[in-house]
């Protein structure tokens, strides 16, 4: 029902490029983390270290420790798949697997990991898009494509399938960037429910749903072009957003700068 | 001065002008393609009948009419089938290296390039290469299996190039979608990249069949000749259509000559068919995905 994560002294390279340095913070489970910053300055690149889907990008690597529950995911003989069954992850556009029905989408991880008996699975369906808050929109189609829903609909699709293999944590990267204000506010009411359950943590460009949402953020910013990405402040979300002990914060969060 | 303007009479011309290029050009490509097939069809026509079908070539004399292709059909299938399970296996597995491990590594790269060489390959020479080396220096006998090793050597590029094509089309965010599911990277290849590229990956092969089953020149070297039916097609001559084709048509009969462009139409039936049996397997799959 959610675990705590410990990252200290992480450092994340693209070749010999280095994205971002020294992030030390502590997540809190069942709990809504934001993150925020001016674009490329690391949020995503930070989160994508979190389930280690970093390293997915050829030539991508990382130094530091990240603790799921006390437990270092990029110890030597920790299996990258299993870390992505625990933590889950909601991309910045939605991305159902198009030859895939609504069903099969939603099942999608547990098919691919193995055999489940029917009944299982349409539990789990169920169970799944009730929580994306999918369910009575999508309940007498399940066998048409994925593909064929609004993009608001795709998105929770994706929490569904997301969920659906019962992760621990929930990495959202920008999931309403590319979504009307009708589906973001059905996502990030979305949000407040299934905290607790999981533990969340989002990027986001907007102010607003940072505030709306989370119970704690972070900034992000560069020291300089060029330079690596650095956590500049974290702090309960009300404080950033009311009283920042950073200058930097509060230039960005009032619009004068990013 | 900027603002809205007319569209000039010149502008409207150079229009009328390309469009009409576009289009005589389109005609002119396509001559070829009907001319072809409504000559095979009205030539081949008069001998395309039952016992051209079920009859091989066996104790027709020079001056015989009748007789049939029975046994170049049968050969050609064979070796088509023979040559297709050799080269699609590895022309895939060699894609989804280069396209999903490769990634510009160097392994990868001298890969493409020699791909790239056996693209160029002319057809004579893959055929000299299985008579030189499976016949020759092996000791192997003709057969339709050396017939498919030479189309084999044609068809693996065709394959890799256009898969590897295809592979590249499915977008990264359903490969890393799979992998934030916690699924392996094979089973994402096997699974999500494969079903998502199948028709296209399937057009491909099918283009690729369809080459190999018309040469004539790597056969001629491999295959050798016969006139009468071997159905097996590890030992001993068989024939194929493009041979058959090729034989009878540089008979001096009429009968032997009509004899060909059955023949011709029968290898156009053939690849027809294929096509269109790939077609609707493709179509198959993906109504059973819609149900």
């Amino acid at each position: 029902m959610g675990q705590q994560i410990q990252v200290s002294g992480l450092n994340a390279y693209y070749g010999k490029h280095k994205a971002i340095e020294d992030i030390s913070m502590t997540i809190e489970p069942q709990s809504i983390t934001a993150f925020i910053g001016p674009s490329g300055c690391g949020k995503s690149t930070f989160l994508r270290t979190l389930n280690r889907m970093h390293e997915v990008v050829p030539g991508a690597r990382v130094e530091g420790k990240v603790l799921l529950d006390g437990e270092d995911l990029y110890a030597p003989d920790i299996e990258p798949v299993s870390v992505r069954r625990m933590i889950g992850m909601v991309f910045q556009r939605p991305n159902p697997f198009p030859t895939m029905s609504i069903y099969e989408n939603v099942v999608a991880g547990l098919r691919l990991n193995g055999r489940h008996s029917r009944s299982e699975t349409d539990t789990v369906v169920e169970e799944s898009l009730r929580g994306a808050n999918l369910w009575n929109e999508v309940k007498d189609r399940l066998s048409k494509p994925g593909a064929g829903l609004s993009g608001g609909q795709q998105q929770r699709l994706c929490i569904a399938r997301a969920i659906a293999v019962k992760p621990q944590v929930l990495l959202m990267d920008e999931p309403c960037s590319a979504l009307d204000p009708i589906s973001t506010l059905a996502i990030e009411d979305l949000m407040t429910t299934l905290k607790k359950r999981f533990t969340i943590v989002i990027v986001t460009h907007n102010m607003q749903q940072a505030a709306r949402v989370s119970d704690r953020t972070a900034f992000f910013n560069l020291a300089g072009p060029g330079q690596p990405g650095r956590i500049v402040e974290m702090d309960d979300t009300s404080r950033i957003f009311s009283n920042p002990a950073q200058k930097a914060t509060e230039d960005y969060i009032t619009g004068r700068f990013g | 001065m900027t603002g809205i303007q007319r569209v000039s009479a010149g502008r409207r011309l150079k229009d009328r002008l390309i469009r009409s290029l576009v289009y005589l050009s389109f005609v002119v490509a396509v001559i070829p393609l009907i001319a072809v097939l409504w000559m095979v069809i009205r030539n081949g026509l008069a001998r395309f009948d039952v016992e051209f079908l079920t009859h091989s070539m066996r104790n027709i004399g020079a001056r015989d009419v009748g007789g049939g292709a029975y046994h170049a059909i049968l050969g050609t299938l064979e070796q088509v089938l023979l040559a297709s399970a050799i080269s699609i296996p590895i022309g895939l597995l060699t894609a989804i290296y280069l396209v999903e491990y490769g990634q510009g590594t160097r392994l990868s790269r001298m890969i493409s390039f020699f791909v790239d060489v056996m693209t160029g390959i002319p057809s004579v020479v893959a055929g000299l290469f299985v008579l030189a080396f499976w016949i020759l220096v092996l000791g192997m006998p003709f057969s339709g299996f050396a017939g498919a090793l030479a189309l084999s050597i044609l068809m693996m590029p065709t394959v890799v190039r256009s898969t590897e094509e295809m592979l590249k089309l499915v977008p990264n965010d359903l490969r890393e979608a799979s992998y934030a599911l916690g699924v392996p990277k094979w089973r994402t290849i096997v699974k999500v990249v494969l079903p998502t590229s199948l028709s296209g990956i399937v057009t491909g092969v099918m283009l690729a069949i369809a080459r190999v089953a018309g040469e004539t020149a790597p056969l001629l070297l491999t295959v050798f000749f016969t006139d009468s039916i071997n159905r097996n097609p590890f030992t001993g001559p068989q024939m194929g259509l493009p041979l058959y084709v090729f034989d009878q048509a540089s008979r001096p009969t009429d009968s032997a000559v009509d004899r060909a462009w059955a023949g011709a139409l029968a290898l156009i039936l053939i690849v027809m068919l294929l096509n269109l049996a790939a077609r609707l397997i493709g179509r198959w799959r993906s109504s059973a995905r819609k149900r």
